[in-house]
């Protein structure tokens, strides 16, 4: 039993504007998986999941495989068995993981991300920017979506989403 | 005043305004230019030079006179036109540029002495004394000229930035943007309507014209109603699209708060970037002046703007009215005004042939040769025939044919054409890839045209697209030809301007062709013609016309000047929206944050970083004594702080040893497993990139750690090399700095503190490392120091690392020890002659920083060979080197070096320092820094000058390592 106190990156109570809310989410563990040249098919076989293609998520109970680059997705919900094909790498204490649900996320988020979101779906990630901060963004749903950015800059993150809700609100007064 | 009956204006909802103090009233609907001309106002500003009063020229976008402050409770916004601002209960407005009133303006004695001041007259006229440009007749130029004026405080508005993605753009909602939005939005493409105007409708809104056999506003109606229930469609009134730029991007304005009554976080404004698939450029056309003696008099406008004024807002501005034009388009504007029951007194044709208008009294080839009226007009003076005479008028409105709203077009460098037959400049074909130009924007002037050139730009934008046009019938509409016949400027001996909103005239131009700047981006910069908020969108082609014929050159061969973006005016806090304060930049924020704050400790950026920079101790006033207490303390006892920032990213594979090789100078593939090394990497060009140490946590599994500043430099190497040179190699990294808090536990008891946070002895080597258990929690321990001393680098999934680092200090300090920060990091490392990236910063080669040992012979590595050539090496390069003042003296960074004697010029610079402190260890200033062959210069003299702070020191030339030159205390 860790002696040590677990702290959350923020520790934030869920605010709610317009119908819209953004909330600080747990991470569960999450392991980056970078698999070795030609072995993605091999990787997401011993996972049980596909190997996703770019901007795609993979999932298969509680587990998921989000895209995260070349050669890169990460494992998120799950354990990483030994001797996997690729590169294992713990993330799950690098990132901060913020939801926005609601009629108007996807307005909010069009203040903050280039991409056109109306159309998203669950199954699909971008890993993109929001405003300066890298973000992997992962749509649950319709309105629904899983922000992940460095849990150091989750300050500026919540800062940044919260402003462009105030504003999708007051101008939905 | 107001017409019964007429306009768009809500009568039922009346709002008071304020205009240089005094209340007036308006309705709904109206803008501020249109509320002025209700009341009887006529004078609204002061113009830019001559300071002389101006009223509204126009009722669109491109207003060059009506231009004033809105001041709000927290805002002050200069230079906004009162043709686009919308009235709001409260708007409170005020004119610009005149001093003390609008009425009595002391410098409009500047109109007096116009003679002076004509193109170029500063040019010519405060040359001597040459000091005096800058320090007086600059000032003094910018204070008389101008616009607005600023509050001088922050703008604390809301402002917003957006993205928004389609189909179709459809630039502008007139007849032809119309059709072209509904002909897609039936197709079932995604579409936006952007429209600068509060109501959409373009010009149908202001003329009296028909569709299908009804007034033209009922088809209008019906198409938004239509656009409004199509789910694909997406209308964006208030919005101005503002630039065209690559691949389909474009920056719109939107006006979402300023037409309305301040309210609790709504943004004034948002910036657009609108990505389209496709674009229908579908702008209008902007009416033109014909330029006449005095023609800038409060009273002369365009003749569209008074159809404008009486159909959408139910106002005129005088009761007796007369127009002048050289094309066709005035009639109906005489018919609108006589139907409203305004008397027009007289329509000057220029035309010999212009076609019979009945009722009306119609002089042909008649010109207006002046206007007067000072501040307001009274008459006109008009020529024809070789006869002169008066006509009483209060209006006068002014057709000189139209331009096409080219603009956007030329963004991406597109040139327009010149329409001899339209005696306009037309947009070429493929100006911006994907755009397809419609309507009056592309020359047709003709309602009908506008329809049916909508609907095919639509249909050609869906083909493109691959989406099937279903059929959509044409409605029936007017189809006149466009009969004009060039006029420019009425040839006189008064001022006649081109440029209202610069105080350009006919003179002004042709003064700069005959002072030889004949080219129109010349002429246009010598007169400051068509650089005005208007951007020359009302004098452009009339100022090259009069260009043309002063330098004997047809319009199409003189050219045009480029138009840019913005198309209108946009504010910097709008493209900026967000950026203010803790917008500016994200902030890192480390998990020891609050504890250091809690101490009192000061925060100095570290890139986006925060880190202490020193944690200050009742009864200690200054940074310094803080500083030098936590030095002491890390020497005779520990200390601890937080490392967490440096850059952490894992390597592994089969390949990652030798990928390391290939990064790194030096040979980190023989690395036993638990060790630590200290690396160097270069860049491609041979000088240092960065440095670090990598542990070998693994057989196949590596830790490396970079310098806060190029952590992400670092990591784009990695990727560039990897994918460049070997992206077959079995080799994967990746960043885990946010996944770890790091803290670096350093001095002599740092072995006892460590003990007694693991519950037992680290027994680790030096730069050895090892996984542990650090109070139930994994972590990892090494033995590396930044400091000299015996130190220890714990590190803790970041979760834990608050906790730990709140551990570390309670237990440092009862051991005497505690917390040190950035201040006295700085020290401990310059004492050991450490490099950081003020030593490191770009254009230092391992060769200078004493390091080229290091460069393994065995192996090849990013950067080696390049590192070798010639000047790179020897003795003429400025070397690292240590200095210490010959007497106690602060010494700074930045300062120069000098040998003894020399003259303190840039030739005789041999080197320059890098980083500075106080040790007070060795009681002495230190510096590190680059002295030219100075490794063989130890023991020297040489002079350290600082000009800027005025330090002045000898200094004797050390090595770099100040303390413990063998590192006994590290591996104690």
């Amino acid at each position: 039993m860790p002696e040590l106190i677990a702290k959350p990156a923020l520790g934030a109570a869920p605010v709610t504007h317009a119908g819209t809310t953004l909330a600080e989410a747990d991470l569960p563990q999450m392991t980056a998986i970078a698999p070795w040249p030609g072995q993605a098919e091999a990787v997401g076989r011993a996972l049980g999941l596909q190997f996703p293609l770019p901007n795609a998520v993979t999932e298969a109970g509680g587990t998921r495989l989000v895209w995260a680059g070349r050669d890169l997705a990460f494992l998120i919900g799950g354990v990483a068995p030994e001797g996997l094909a690729a590169a294992v790498t713990d993330q799950s204490d690098g990132w901060v993981a913020l939801t926005l649900s609601g009629a108007r996320a996807v307005e909010v988020l069009a203040r903050l991300v280039p991409l056109d979101l109306r159309a998203a779906q669950r199954g699909q990630t971008f890993r993109t920017a929001l405003n300066h901060l890298p973000l992997i963004l992962i749509v649950e749903g319709e309105g629904d979506f899983t922000l992940l950015t460095f849990r150091s800059m989750a300050r500026t993150a919540w800062h940044e989403v919260e402003e462009a809700m105030v504003k999708v609100a007051a101008r939905a007064l | 005043m107001r017409i019964d009956g007429k306009g768009r204006i809500d009568r039922t909802r009346p709002v008071t305004f304020r205009f240089d103090g005094r209340a007036y009233a308006g309705y709904k609907g109206d803008t501020l230019a249109s509320a002025l001309i209700a009341n009887d106002v006529r004078v609204v500003g002061r113009s830019f030079k001559y300071h002389r009063p101006r009223g509204i020229l126009t009722a669109g976008s491109e207003e060059p006179n009506a231009l004033v402050e809105i001041v709000g409770p927290a805002n002050q916004t200069p230079n906004t036109r009162a043709t686009v601002q919308e009235l709001f209960e409260g708007l409170a407005a005020r004119s610009q540029n005149r001093w003390p009133s609008l009425r009595y303006d002391a410098l409009e004695i500047n109109d007096l002495a116009a003679l002076f001041l004509s193109a170029g007259f500063y040019y010519k006229t405060f040359m001597w004394p040459r000091r005096f440009w800058e320090g007086l007749y600059e000032p003094l130029i910018r204070r008389a000229a101008g616009l607005g004026s600023l509050s001088g405080r922050h703008d604390e508005g809301v402002y917003e930035k957006a993205w928004a993605h389609c189909d179709l753009l459809v630039i502008g909602a007139g007849p032809a943007g119309l059709m072209a939005a509904l002909v897609a939005g039936r197709a079932g493409a995604d579409v936006i309507l952007a429209d600068e105007s509060s109501e959409p409708g373009g010009r149908l809104l202001s003329d009296d014209g028909e569709i299908d056999g009804a007034h033209a506003t009922d088809w209008v109606a019906r198409v938004l109603a239509e656009l409004a229930s199509l789910p694909n469609v997406r209308l964006m009134t208030r919005t101005t699209v503002t630039g065209a730029y690559d691949d389909g991007t474009y920056g719109a304005l939107e006006r979402v708060g300023l037409h309305r009554s301040p309210r609790p976080n709504l943004p004034r404004e948002c910036f657009w970037r609108i990505v389209a698939k496709r674009t229908v450029l579908a702008a209008g056309a902007l009416e033109r002046s014909v330029a006449f003696e005095d023609n800038d008099r409060p009273g002369v406008m365009l003749a569209s703007a008074l159809p404008s004024y009486l159909n959408r807002y139910g106002v005129v501005p005088a009761r007796r009215v007369a127009l002048f034009a050289n094309n066709d388009s005035a009639r109906s504007t005489a018919r609108s005004l006589m139907a409203a029951g305004v008397e027009v007194v007289a329509i000057i044709d220029s035309r010999e042939d212009a076609p019979d208008e009945p009722g009306i009294a119609l002089h042909k080839g008649a010109q207006v040769i002046r206007a007067r009226g000072r501040m307001g007009l009274r008459e006109i003076m008009v020529r024809a025939g070789g006869r002169e005479f008066r006509v009483e008028a209060e209006c006068l409105g002014v057709s000189g044919g139209w331009n096409p709203s080219v603009h956007l077009t030329c963004h991406l460098n597109g040139r327009p054409r010149w329409s001899d037959a339209l005696a306009a400049f037309v947009p070429v074909e493929g100006a911006v890839p994907g755009m397809l130009v419609a309507g009056a924007a592309n020359g047709s002037f003709s309602t009908h045209g506008c329809l049916a050139a909508g609907a095919e730009a639509a249909r050609a934008s869906l083909a493109a697209l691959g989406v099937a046009a279903g059929a959509v019938e044409l409605p029936q509409a007017e189809d006149a030809p466009y009969q004009i016949a060039p006029l420019w400027a009425v040839p006189g001996k008064g001022r006649a301007w081109l440029d209202l909103a610069n105080d350009v005239t006919v003179k002004d131009v042709a003064l700069a062709a005959q002072e030889g700047f004949r080219s129109v981006e010349h002429m246009k910069r010598y007169t400051t013609q068509g650089m005005a908020p208007d951007q020359g969108k009302n004098s452009n082609v009339a100022a090259l016309a009069v260009l043309a014929d002063a330098t004997g050159r047809g319009i199409a061969e003189t050219g045009i000047t480029t138009f840019r973006p913005p198309y209108a005016p946009v504010s910097i806090a709008a493209m900026g929206a967000g950026g203010r304060g803790m917008g500016f930049a994200p902030q890192r924020i480390l998990t020891s944050d609050q504890a250091s704050r809690d101490r009192g400790a000061p925060m100095v950026e570290a890139g986006l970083w925060y880190r202490p920079g020193y944690f200050p101790k009742p009864g200690e006033t200054t940074w310094r004594e803080a500083c030098d207490r936590e030095v002491m303390m890390v020497r005779c006892s520990v200390g601890v702080t937080d490392v967490s920032t440096l850059g952490k990213i894992e390597i592994q594979g089969p390949d990652a040893g030798r990928f390391l090789d290939f990064v790194y100078t030096n040979t980190f593939s023989t690395l036993p497993v638990g060790k630590v090394r200290y690396g160097l990497m270069l860049r491609e060009d041979g000088h240092v990139l960065d440095d670090g140490t990598c542990a070998r946590l693994g057989d196949q599994h590596w830790l490396m750690t970079t310098t806060t500043a190029a952590a992400g430099l670092v990591m784009r190497h990695l990727d560039f090399v990897h994918q460049a040179f070997c992206a077959d190699w079995q080799v994967r990294f990746a960043s885990v700095t946010e996944s770890w808090a790091q803290f670096a536990v350093a001095g002599p008891l740092a072995r006892d503190l460590v003990t007694s946070a693991l519950g037992h002895a680290p027994d680790l080597p030096f730069m050895g490392c090892a996984p542990v258990v650090v109070q139930g929690v994994a972590a990892r321990l090494f033995r590396i120091s930044f400091s000299g001393e015996e130190g220890y680098e714990l590190a803790v999934p970041t979760r834990y690392g608050e906790a730990l680092f709140r551990d570390l200090t309670a237990r440092a300090e009862t051991m005497g020890g505690g917390l040190y920060g950035m201040e006295a990091l700085n020290v401990l490392r310059i004492e050991k002659g450490f490099i950081t990236h003020a030593e490191i910063h770009g254009r230092t080669t391992a060769f200078d920083i004493g390091m080229e040992k290091m460069v393994s012979g065995k192996k090849d590595c990013i950067g080696k060979v390049a590192a070798t050539r010639a000047g790179l090496v020897g003795p003429e390069r400025e070397q690292m080197v240590g200095l210490m003042p010959l007497t106690g003296s602060v010494l700074t960074a930045g300062a120069h070096l000098f040998a003894q004697g020399a003259d303190l010029v840039r030739e005789n610079a041999t080197g320059y320092v890098t980083s500075v402190g106080y040790s007070p260890t060795l009681h002495s200033h230190l510096a590190l820094g680059f002295l030219k062959n100075g490794r063989a210069r130890h023991g020297e003299t040489v002079r350290l000058v600082d000009r800027l702070r005025g330090v002045d020191v000898l200094c004797t030339v050390t090595d770099p390592v100040f303390h413990d030159p063998k590192g006994e205390k590290l591996r104690a």
